[in-house]
């Protein structure tokens, strides 16, 4: 773990507002190897999008106090300088967002804007910056590339658009990749070209991707490890199948129970009930607590009073929480079969 | 994108003519009687009736219209037989006030109140911008408050007011400027900086407050856009995401106010040009209403207003330049 290409240590961000202190992101840490996917899975509020903003160094310092480490390949980016942080952008990481359509410069062609990348970063002339950038175009499944070049973005369609802002995240070869949510804003249908593009493209450069997503579809299709946040922590962290198949956090499970499935006899989905709470004034204990079925069912004494830390429960596996690891296989297998319609196997 | 730039200039022409009608109508219509204001302290009925006739005045308003406009293209012919005088295209009126000619009173108006507006207007564009963009990247911050403040201050004054100030303070009490007097930038290019630096100042003044408050507000829109984010993620330098990605979005609005301003400008400076004695458009109106001649008013009138439905026009025509989003339509 400790030599993996992206590491972060105990990252914290936390923003001074006119409430109180928000504390976004309260200690995480976890590790992505070059040409492996990390997902980074929560609810809206629950600080992904802010780590992987502090990661690429975008969270404004003037009112956020970024803390902890975080290394891609040997550059120390949470206290590095602005002018290194900018080298870094858009060429070792780089980043692409949940709405191609606010995303690109609505007045530059797109042409411009991605040479502007290339420009930035190599010593390239005009003219060889616009074959890169035609090429890059082709490889990320733009027909007519050489006159695409020249078009603005509302020319393009929303898959256009995102697969022109994969080539402008690309186009520089970076080692790391941040994707927020890059599906969200596009249709069904798109959504699966522009993910096997990524894994395509992931291939080709041996790109570490960490995806943002609260779409657990697209987690299960792409990503080789996933991290679950929730209210600004990692609540759980483990491979594909150590979440998948073998959820301990009632949280996770939660989040796993409420996917509408296909096979599910019952028609209802199964929500987790509540709110995440506030970051200003989080309750006591486990952060979860108040929405756990599990806590009340076992009747769980310290989940209400001290926080828990995140344990080791496999070679791979981390959990945070206080409930015993039979309590808690119980809880999952139960729910899960419940969500399911069907009596007996998880899923 | 050629639609679009023949139907901006097509509405452009069409409200050039509703405007020349308007303002025909609305001073030949006038209860005063243009050809009693003809002559002198010897009046009597016939030589006021000679002159109506002499100036067309005794045909019916539409046919007077078609004179005028008549005028504007080929020129005219004032009277017949021996008192016949000619007004050269573009002719737009006779002032027996003055027994000149409209047009060349215009013309020789026009230059000083040109580079009256276009000095104080670059003068105030560069300061308004920078001082926006400044606001806007120190913002919640003093240095914001302090050049908000300091532009709410140069807005609430009148213009008269600043230019009298810095009359009696640079020119009569600290004696660094000699008193305005105006000569054309190419008889004596120092006299004419001389006299312009304090209108410029009093004008930019004025406007730059405005500027820099629409600037400020401009930037701390787009700068809160997605696509800024995605320049700072490729790794641009600040100085290129805020002054290449924001300015650019930001600039439409700022080229409307910009564009509407300067063409006010350019009809005129009434205030500004009475105070520093420059004989511009503005002055030569005022005097025009003060003697009652018509003929200049209209004149002065039709070319102010023209002035700003061409700007309008140019206005539209920047858009498409600025946005290419607007070239569809």
């Amino acid at each position: 773990m400790t030599d993996a290409f992206v590491r972060v240590e105990d990252l914290k961000v936390s923003f001074q507002t006119e409430d109180g202190i928000v504390r976004a992101v309260d200690g995480v840490s976890f590790s992505v190897d070059r040409g492996q996917t990390l997902a980074i899975v929560g609810e809206s509020g629950s600080g992904k999008s802010v780590t992987s903003q502090a990661l690429m160094g975008l969270v404004n310092k003037r009112n956020a106090r970024v803390e902890g480490r975080a290394y891609v390949g040997d550059n120390e980016v949470i206290e590095a300088s602005d002018d290194e942080l900018r080298r870094l952008r858009g060429s070792v990481m780089s980043m692409i967002f949940q709405d191609p359509f606010a995303s690109l410069h609505p007045f530059y062609r797109i042409g411009a804007q991605l040479s502007e990348a290339v420009r930035v970063h190599n010593k390239v002339s005009k003219a060889e910056a616009r074959t890169m950038v035609i090429d890059m175009l082709s490889r990320v499944g733009i027909p007519n590339p050489e006159r695409r070049v020249d078009d603005y973005p509302h020319q393009l369609s929303g898959g256009m658009r995102q697969r022109v802002m994969i080539a402008m995240a690309l186009i520089n070869g970076p080692a790391l990749l941040i994707a927020d949510e890059p599906t969200t804003a596009l249709d069904v249908t798109v959504q699966a070209q522009i993910m096997e593009l990524l894994a395509e493209l992931q291939e080709q450069y041996n790109t570490a991707i960490i995806l943002i997503t609260h779409d657990l579809g697209v987690v299960a299709d792409v990503a080789d490890e996933v991290a679950v946040m929730y209210a600004g922590r990692l609540v759980e962290r483990g491979t594909l199948n150590d979440i998948f198949y073998t959820p301990e956090m009632p949280y996770t499970v939660g989040l796993l129970s409420s996917v509408p499935r296909l096979d599910a006899v019952s028609e209802r989905l199964t929500p987790i009930p509540g709110q995440p709470p506030s970051l200003i004034n989080l309750p006591a204990g486990c952060v979860f607590h108040p929405r756990c079925a599990a806590a009340t069912q076992f009747s769980c004494e310290p989940c209400a009073t001290e926080r828990p830390t995140l344990e080791m429960v496999g070679a791979t596996h981390a959990v945070r929480c206080w409930l015993t690891p039979e309590q808690r296989r119980q809880f999952a297998v139960e729910s899960l079969a419940a969500a399911a319609g069907r009596a007996g196997g998880a899923s | 994108m050629t639609a679009y730039v023949i139907r901006r200039v097509l509405t452009g022409l069409l409200i050039l003519v509703l405007l020349s009608m308007l303002t025909f109508v609305l001073f030949n219509a006038l209860p005063s009687d243009p050809a009693a204001l003809t002559c002198g302290k010897n009046c009597t009925p016939q030589i006021i009736e000679a002159n109506r006739v002499r100036l067309g005045l005794d045909l019916p308003l539409w046919q007077q219209y078609w004179e005028f406009v008549k005028g504007l293209f080929v020129g005219r012919t004032y009277g017949s037989g021996s008192a016949t005088f000619a007004c050269a295209a573009p002719c737009l009126g006779y002032s027996f006030r003055k027994g000149q000619e409209v047009t060349p009173l215009i013309l020789n108006a026009l230059p000083p109140t040109i580079f009256l507006a276009v000095g104080a207007f670059v003068l105030w564009m560069i300061v308004g911008i920078l001082l926006g963009i400044y606001a806007a990247l120190r913002r919640g911050r003093w240095q914001e408050k302090a050049t908000l403040g300091a532009a709410l201050v140069g807005y609430s004054f009148p213009s008269f007011f600043i230019g009298l100030l810095l009359l009696f303070f640079v020119v009569i009490r600290w004696r660094l400027l000699p008193y305005p007097s105006y000569v054309p930038p190419t008889e004596n290019p120092v006299q004419f900086f001389q006299t312009m630096l304090l209108p410029w100042i009093t004008l930019a003044l004025l406007f730059a407050a405005f500027y820099i408050r629409l600037t400020r507000n401009q930037m701390l829109e787009t700068l809160s856009e997605d696509y800024i984010r995605t320049a700072r993620a490729k790794g641009l330098p600040e100085k290129v995401v805020i002054g290449k990605h924001g300015l650019r979005a930001g600039l439409t609005p700022i080229v409307t106010a910009a564009g509407l301003d300067l063409a006010g400008l350019l009809g005129g400076a009434i205030i500004i040009e009475s105070v520093f004695s420059i004989p511009g458009l503005g002055r030569l109106a005022v005097n025009a209403v003060t003697d009652s001649d018509l003929p200049v008013i209209v004149g002065t009138v039709l070319v102010a207003g023209a002035i700003i439905v061409i700007a309008n026009v140019i206005v539209d025509l920047l858009y498409a330049v600025i946005d290419p989003r607007v070239r569809l339509t």
